[in-house]
C-alpha cells in the first residue's frame, strides 16, 4: 500500500453555473499514512482546485456533515481511511438531498422538515420549576433514549434507501429512529393515536420495503432494523384495535 | 450585484451553537421575533463534539455529595487562576444547576444514578445511595473538588444540543443556515446587524435587528494543531473587533487539552482520565504521579499539558513521523467499560487511527483546545463599545474562565450564559426601538461587494490564501504554544504582522462565483490574522505566568502588576492591537494557591531569579 498514487475521480457541478452541464473530474494525489477522505479532500482543494466543494465540521464522525457516496456507499468521508479503498476512488454528493455544488448537499433543511412534520420534541403538559429537585428516571431508560438519540442526520440512511429514493416525503430509518426516540420517553405525553397520525403510513413506519440498506449503512451503527420494527409493532398493535394493557405509554 | 435581500428581526442571533439557541430561546420566549444565522445547520455545531458533560453542583452521586455552589465557586477560580470576575462566577455556579434541570425537562436524558456498591479503576468502593436513585449523575473531571460533571453516557453535547434544537425547531424560530455574517452593521456607538454571505449561493444579504448576539465559538483553527472544527475560526471575535471600538478580553489566554490524539488531533475527552486512565512515557512509565503526587493525570488542564511538554523535552517523548507524543493507557479499565462508557473514545480510535483502546497505547499530545479570550462584556453579556452587540459562550470574554477554563464549565457556560444572557438581551430589545440609518446599511453592503469584487479580479495582488493561513496556523503552534517566552514571541508578532499586510493581496485562484470556498476563507483571512495577533502580542506584553499563559521567562504569576484582564482593540489602519486593561473583580476569593501542586502562587514580581 505504501507510496500509491491515489486517483480521486469527483463529481462537479456548480448550480450557480448552470451553463456548465455536470462532469467528472480527475485528481491525483499521493498518498500518506493515515490519510482519510478529509485530509485528501483538504489537499485537493489547496493544492489542485480551491473552486472544489464539499462540507466537513467536525472531522470526527461527531456532526454528520461529511456524508458522500465512496466508490458506490453513503459514508462519513472523514471517517473513511484511503488504505482501506483501492487506487481509484469516485466521490458523488448524496442522491435524495437538494444539491448545493459538488459534493456538498442540503441535509439541514431535510432533516428539520423531518423534525416538523414528526414533531420531534418532548411533548409535555408540564412547566419547568426552577427551584423543584429533577423528575427521576431510571437509568436503562435513560440509556435507551440515548442509544436512539445517538442518530447524527447524516443521511446515510436515507441516500442508500430504495423508498427515499423514489417517494419525496417518506421518513426514512433516520425518521422512524427519531419517533421511536421519543415513544420510549416516559417524558413524551403523545398517545398511540398521535403517533399513529405521524408514522402509521405509507411515508411512515409502512412504506419501508424492508431491503435495510439503512441498517448496513449506518455509520452510527444504530439498530435501525430493530428500531422501525419496534415502531411497527407498536403502531400494528394500535392500527389493530390492541389495547395496551396499562396507561397509554407504548414503551 | 448591488441588489441583496434584507431581512428585519428584533433579536439577531450569530451561531447556533448550544449559546446561540439557548439565547434565541429565551429571546423568544418574551415575545421577540427571533432569527439566527449558522454557518452549518445548528445540529452540526461544534457543541455537539463536547463528549465530557457540564458542570452543575447537584451533588446527587456519592462522589458528589456536600457539593454545593460555593465549592464549584471555588474550584473555578483557582481553575482560573484568580483571572476570572468573580461576581460572574457566583451568579455562574448559582444558575447551574437550574440550566441542567431544565435541560432535562426539555429531553436531554441525562445518565442517573444507580442504586448500588461498584469499585473505581483506582481500588476504591463507593455506594450510591437509594434515595439518591434516579436523579442526575456525575463523573470525575479534571480540576474539581467534587464528582460534578453531569453527561449523557459518551454524548453529552450531542444529546444537549439535538434537544436544544428541538425546543428552537418547536417555538418555530428562524433559521439562515449556511450563511455567515461578514461584517457588523454600526455607527461607532451602536450596532444595527450585519451584512451576511449566503453560503449556498454566494449572495449577500443585510440582516438589520434591534440587538445582534454573537455566539460563534472559539478560534482553536488559528493553531495547526486543535481539537476543534473546522469551522471554528473565530468569525463572530473578528467582527467585534473590527467595529474598532469593541475590545477583546484576555485573548493571550489559549488552553491546551492534554490529549490531542496524534496526528489528527481529535480529542481524546477528560473521562479517559476521570474514569482511570494513565499517561505513558517512552519507557510505559507513568509519570504524571512524579510531577503532582496527589491529583496525578486528573490536575487541571493547564497543569498536565505543560507536564506532559515538560516530560517530552526532557526526552521521554515516542518518536513519531509527525514529532514526539506520549501515551494514554486505557486498557485497564477492560473491554465492557471502554466499549460502553467509553465508547466514543474507542471508535475514535478505530476509525481514526486504526488502534483498538482495549489493546492498544494511544499516542497523545498537548492541542489547542479552548479560547478563554473572546468579545469583552459585561456581566449581562453586553459588549463593551456598543450598544445593542451582546455575546455568549465560548466566543466571549464574560469573564467565567480567567486564564484557565476547567473541564465541564464550557459546556455549562453555553446553556448557563445563553439562559441568563437571553434574558438580559430580551430585556434590552423589549426596550430598544428599530432605528436604522438606510445609508449606513447600503454603504456596509457595498463595502463587502467591493472586498469580494477584489479579491475575484486580484486587484490588490495575487497572494495565496492557504498559503498564509498555513503560516499563520504555524507561527501560533510554533512561537504561540505552551511554553512561551519574550524571544518566540516577538518572531510571532513580527511574522504575523507580516502575513497581516500579504493577507490584504489576496487574489483568488478560483471563479469566486456562487457558494466558493475559497472567496469564504479569503474573506475571513484578514481577520483571522487579526485574533492572532491579539493572542501573541497580548502574551508578549504579559510578563507573568497565569494559569494556561506560561512565560518560561517570567515563571510566576505576579498579582502585584498583572492582576488585571488585557483589552486589545483594533484601531482602524493599524498592524498591532492596542492594548488596554481592567481590573479583575474580585467579591469572594482573594488570590491564593490553586493547590495543584505546582508553584505559580503569588510572588513579587514574576521575574526568573
Amino acid at each position: 500500500m505504501a507510496d500509491r498514487e491515489l486517483t480521486f475521480e469527483i463529481f462537479r457541478y456548480n448550480p450557480q453555473k448552470p451553463e456548465i452541464k455536470p462532469y467528472m473530474q480527475t485528481y491525483k494525489l499521493k498518498e500518506t499514512p493515515g490519510m482519510t477522505i478529509f485530509v485528501a479532500l483538504n489537499q485537493i482543494r489547496e493544492e489542485q482546485d480551491p473552486s472544489l466543494m464539499f462540507d466537513f465540521v467536525c472531522r470526527a464522525a461527531i456532526c454528520g456533515s461529511c456524508a458522500m457516496i465512496i466508490n458506490g456507499r453513503p459514508k462519513l468521508a472523514c471517517k473513511t481511511l484511503t488504505n482501506t479503498l483501492p487506487s481509484k476512488i469516485k466521490l458523488f454528493p448524496l442522491p435524495v438531498f437538494k444539491l448545493i455544488g459538488d459534493l456538498s448537499v442540503d441535509t439541514g433543511t431535510w432533516f428539520r422538515h423531518l423534525s416538523l412534520k414528526t414533531e420531534a420534541w418532548v411533548h409535555t403538559s408540564k412547566t419547568f420549576d426552577p427551584k423543584a429537585q429533577e423528575e427521576r428516571m431510571d437509568n436503562e431508560t435513560a440509556l435507551r433514549i440515548y442509544e436512539a438519540e445517538r442518530c447524527i442526520e447524516c443521511g446515510c440512511c436515507i441516500a442508500g434507501c430504495a423508498t427515499a429514493n423514489i417517494r419525496d416525503e417518506f421518513l426514512g430509518a433516520a425518521g422512524i429512529n427519531r419517533v421511536a426516540r421519543f415513544m420510549i420517553d416516559p417524558r413524551d405525553e403523545r398517545t398511540p393515536a398521535e403517533y399513529f397520525e405521524v408514522v402509521g403510513c405509507e411515508e411512515g413506519a409502512f412504506g419501508c420495503m424492508g431491503l435495510m440498506a439503512c441498517d448496513d449503512n449506518c455509520p452510527m451503527e444504530l439498530p435501525l432494523q430493530m428500531q422501525l420494527a419496534y415502531v411497527r409493532r407498536k403502531m400494528a398493535a394500535y392500527g389493530l384495535g390492541y389495547k395496551a394493557t396499562q396507561g397509554v405509554k407504548l414503551a | 450585484m448591488s441588489r441583496y435581500q434584507t431581512h428585519i428581526t428584533d433579536v439577531l442571533v450569530i451561531g447556533a451553537g448550544l449559546a446561540g439557541e439557548r439565547v434565541a430561546i429565551e429571546a423568544a420566549t418574551h415575545g421577540l421575533d427571533v432569527t439566527i444565522l449558522s454557518l452549518v445547520p445548528p445540529r452540526r455545531s461544534h457543541s455537539t463534539a463536547a463528549q465530557g458533560g457540564m458542570q452543575a453542583s447537584l451533588g446527587n452521586c456519592a462522589m458528589g455529595e456536600g457539593d454545593n455552589p460555593d465549592i464549584h465557586f471555588a474550584d473555578t477560580v483557582k481553575g482560573s487562576d484568580w483571572g476570572c470576575d468573580q461576581d460572574v462566577a457566583r451568579l455562574f455556579v448559582e444558575t447551574a444547576p437550574i440550566a441542567v434541570r431544565e435541560m432535562a425537562v426539555w429531553g436531554v436524558p441525562w445518565s442517573r444514578v444507580v442504586a448500588g456498591k461498584r469499585t473505581l479503576p483506582d481500588g476504591r468502593v463507593i455506594e450510591e445511595k437509594k434515595e439518591k436513585e434516579g436523579l442526575i449523575t456525575a463523573r470525575d473531571f479534571g480540576g474539581t473538588a467534587k464528582w460534578r460533571t453531569c453527561y449523557t453516557a459518551d454524548g453529552t453535547g450531542h444529546t444537549l444540543q439535538y434537544t436544544m434544537d428541538s425546543i428552537v425547531i418547536k417555538m418555530g424560530i428562524t433559521v439562515h443556515d449556511r450563511t455567515e455574517a461578514i461584517s457588523l452593521i454600526h455607527d461607532g456607538e451602536r450596532c444595527f446587524g450585519t451584512v451576511a454571505r449566503c453560503l449556498r449561493t454566494g449572495e449577500l444579504r443585510a440582516y438589520i435587528a434591534k440587538s445582534t448576539v454573537i455566539c460563534t465559538g472559539g478560534y482553536g483553527r488559528l493553531y495547526s494543531a486543535s481539537t476543534n472544527a473546522v469551522i471554528n475560526e473565530g468569525s463572530g471575535m473578528f467582527l467585534a473587533l473590527d467595529t474598532g471600538v469593541v475590545p477583546l478580553g484576555n485573548m493571550e489566554a489559549v488552553q491546551f487539552h492534554p490529549t490531542g490524539m496524534v496526528p489528527v488531533w481529535i480529542l481524546i475527552t477528560e473521562g479517559a482520565r476521570g474514569d482511570g486512565g494513565y499517561l505513558l512515557d517512552k519507557n510505559l512509565h507513568r509519570f504524571m504521579p512524579d510531577y503532582e503526587p496527589k491529583k496525578k493525570e486528573l490536575a487541571s488542564r493547564d497543569v498536565v499539558s505543560r507536564r506532559m511538554t515538560e516530560h517530552i523535552r526532557k526526552g521521554y517523548g515516542v518518536e513519531s513521523p509527525y514529532g514526539p507524543h506520549l501515551w494514554l493507557d486505557i486498557r485497564h479499565l477492560g473491554a465492557k467499560h471502554i466499549n460502553t462508557n467509553l465508547r466514543e473514545i474507542a471508535n475514535i480510535c478505530r476509525n481514526f487511527a486504526g488502534i483498538d483502546p482495549v489493546k492498544d497505547l494511544i499516542p497523545v499530545r498537548p492541542t489547542q483546545h479552548y479560547s478563554m479570550g473572546g468579545v469583552r462584556t459585561n456581566i449581562d453579556g453586553a459588549a463593551y463599545g456598543l450598544k445593542g452587540l451582546f455575546a455568549a459562550g465560548e466566543a466571549a470574554c464574560w469573564d467565567l474562565h480567567g486564564f484557565n477554563r476547567l473541564g465541564g464549565n464550557s459546556l455549562a457556560e453555553t446553556v448557563t450564559a445563553g439562559r441568563i444572557i437571553g434574558k438580559k438581551v430580551a430585556e434590552y430589545t423589549l426596550g430598544a426601538s428599530l432605528t436604522f440609518n438606510p445609508e449606513l446599511v447600503e454603504d456596509a453592503v457595498k463595502k463587502q461587494e467591493n472586498r469580494i469584487k477584489g479579491l475575484i479580479n486580484g486587484w490588490h495582488g495575487k497572494e495565496n490564501v492557504y498559503e498564509l493561513r498555513n503560516l499563520m496556523q504555524q507561527n501560533l503552534m510554533d512561537y504561540v504554544g505552551i511554553f512561551r517566552n519574550g524571544k518566540d514571541l516577538q518572531k510571532a508578532v513580527s511574522n504575523l504582522q507580516e502575513l497581516y499586510h500579504r493577507s490584504h493581496k489576496i487574489g483568488l485562484r478560483s471563479s469566486g462565483v456562487g457558494a466558493n470556498p475559497e472567496l469564504a476563507q479569503a474573506l475571513r483571512l484578514p481577520g483571522m490574522i487579526r485574533l492572532a495577533l491579539c493572542i501573541s502580542y497580548g502574551a508578549l506584553v504579559r510578563t507573568e505566568s497565569r494559569g494556561s499563559h506560561f512565560r518560561e521567562d517570567y515563571p510566576k504569576r505576579d498579582d502585584v502588576n498583572w492582576l488585571k484582564r488585557t483589552l486589545a482593540y483594533w484601531p482602524e489602519g493599524a498592524d498591532l492591537p492596542e492594548l488596554k486593561y481592567e481590573p479583575v473583580k474580585i467579591t469572594e476569593l482573594p488570590p491564593g494557591d490553586r493547590g495543584y501542586g505546582e508553584s505559580s502562587a503569588g510572588s513579587e514580581g514574576g521575574k526568573n531569579g
